[in-house]
């Protein structure tokens, strides 16, 4: 497995993990990104880190900490945002238009080759596109930022049926199951995976790897189990109009045609905050201001998040997120 | 023993697993932006030697493993055991055969071996990188060859072969890499 390794100067904690030269390449990067947007009139907008509510998604965490200071003398949790993404759609109801943002995103989970607790996430939103007009942008600022040739576009059954053989929206739960066990994913231990597990370590361990080599590999089209916050597929509503990109075995992005139905969010919602309850995970405040303004009216438009750690990761041909990163949680 | 959870997951932890003693060559965080955590690990069973890899939810716990690497040095094998002693406190123990393994063939008396405990038990023996050995049979060869083109096959005095520069003749002692079993030079007398 590779490791960030340096000079002796760089074994010192007091010492950024990155190299003079790749913090360089992070200034030239996010300048590239502005510009790029700033060419498309497309508007930079800032939004809170810190936020009442926070995500219910059962595989986010967000870190929460305590506001003792309140107006009304109550000491409130607030939560750092795994996303801006809440408060971006606010102003997109409140009909700000296109907006951009590069901001920290926090998720309190582990540190490793490709993730940071900390993170910069570039995120974007274009009223009257659809998730496949949002990808044609994407691909033109992949394009130039990493100068690379233009991406391919594939189904996420596309994908799984041209490396695995395996129809993802009908194979049973039981051909899954040997699925695993045919490309040796050995589970340690005997608790049941549900099916969008198996499914996600059938593409995170067989298919990842063999997608996007050459070129940045879109795949659209997820199961609607796995929608988050997209619209379902009007043509076949067993999936969602939700996509990722994948370049070099990294997932790279994750857009949606967002869901604007303020009913259907608020039971997307529920259905989490239950499923928490039955795994037993910390309760959450959903974000209420939001479902407030979808009820307002959320604009037709896509949006897609971006990890500017690792797209200068691919930039820089780093192989460790700690070399992109001045100070990574262990220095922090 | 301990308990360590998967965030404590790193190269050379030594876990129970299957019963087992392992342990973590590589540990490799997973995460979908949108699904659930795992830790992608590779791992030696130290018994079996075998190497798997292995998926554990991340946040999982796991037993540890009471596992010491020991130096000592070789004394001698009764036939069924092989005996070392750890020269600082002269406290002898015994390998049996199954500990020893393959590596029996390199086993010289008075050369320091890596003797893995499990539980205060000898579960395997690693020769030094570089053992020098003396050859006890070999086909005599061609006079005036040294490029070692090829070479040649020869037994050495623990009954381990291997392939030497036609040169090299009975009664020398070589040195040998036990990692490749490959003849590295003549000793150095």
């Amino acid at each position: 497995m590779p490791h960030w390794r340096g000079s002796d100067l760089m074994h010192q904690t007091w010492h950024p993990t990155a190299s003079a030269a790749n913090i360089r390449a992070r200034a030239d990067l996010l300048q590239s990104i502005r510009r790029f947007f700033a060419q498309r009139e497309v508007m930079e907008v800032e939004t809170p880190l810190l936020s009442h509510g926070s995500v219910t998604d059962i595989h986010l965490s967000a870190f929460s900490t305590q506001f003792a200071h309140a107006s009304d003398g109550k000491v409130k949790t607030l939560y750092l945002q795994t996303s801006p993404e809440y408060a971006m759609k606010r102003l997109l109801c409140a009909q700000i238009g296109a907006c951009y943002q590069i901001s920290k995103a926090f998720r309190h989970e582990a540190e490793g080759r490709w993730h940071n607790p900390e993170f910069t996430m570039l995120e974007w939103y274009r009223p009257g596109f659809d998730h496949h007009q949002l990808m044609d942008e994407m691909d033109e600022l992949l394009q130039l930022t990493l100068e690379v040739e233009g991406a391919q576009r594939k189904s996420y059954q596309q994908v799984f049926e041209e490396v695995l053989t395996i129809d993802p929206l009908c194979a049973s739960d039981n051909t899954l199951r040997r699925a695993l066990s045919e490309h040796d994913i050995d589970i340690h231990g005997d608790a049941p995976l549900d099916r969008d597990a198996m499914l996600q370590l059938l593409f995170s361990f067989r298919i990842e790897p063999v997608i996007g080599q050459n070129v940045p590999c879109f795949v659209y089209g997820f199961p609607a189990s796995q929608a988050a916050l997209a619209k379902l597929n009007e043509q076949d509503p067993r999936t969602a109009d939700r996509f990722e990109v994948y370049f070099k075995g990294v997932e790279l992005a994750n857009g949606f045609n967002e869901l604007s139905d303020a009913r259907e969010q608020r039971l997307r919602f529920n259905n989490d905050i239950e499923q928490r309850a039955a795994l037993q995970l910390p309760p959450v405040e959903h974000d209420e201001r939001f479902l407030q303004a979808l009820e307002h009216g959320l604009p037709q438009c896509a949006g897609v998040a971006l990890g500017v750690d690792r797209l200068l990761m691919l930039k820089t041909q780093s192989d460790h997120i700690n070399q992109v990163i001045s100070f990574p949680i262990c220095r922090a | 023993m301990a308990n360590y959870s998967t965030n404590e997951f790193k190269g050379g932890l030594k876990i129970m697993l299957d019963g087992e003693p392992c342990n973590i060559l590589e540990n490799e965080y997973v995460k979908p932006g949108k699904g659930q955590a795992f830790n992608r690990v590779r791992i030696r069973k130290l018994i079996s030697g075998k190497v798997l890899e292995k998926t554990f939810r991340s946040g999982e716990t796991v037993e540890g493993a009471d596992v010491l690497d020991t130096e000592l040095a070789y004394l001698y094998t009764d036939g069924e055991f092989y005996h070392f002693m750890n020269n600082e406190t002269f406290e002898q123990i015994a390998a049996d055969e199954k500990a020893v393994g393959d590596n029996v063939k390199w086993l010289k008396e008075n050369d320091i071996c890596t003797i893995t405990l499990w539980n205060g038990t000898p579960i395997t023996v690693t020769p030094p990188n570089f053992v020098e050995l003396e050859i006890t049979e070999t086909d005599p060869g061609l006079k005036g060859d040294t490029a070692g083109t090829g070479g040649k096959p020869a037994t050495l005095s623990t009954g381990a072969v291997v392939r030497v520069p036609l040169f090299v003749q009975t009664g020398e002692v070589i040195k040998v890499d036990t990692r490749s079993g490959e003849y590295v030079s003549r000793a150095q007398k």
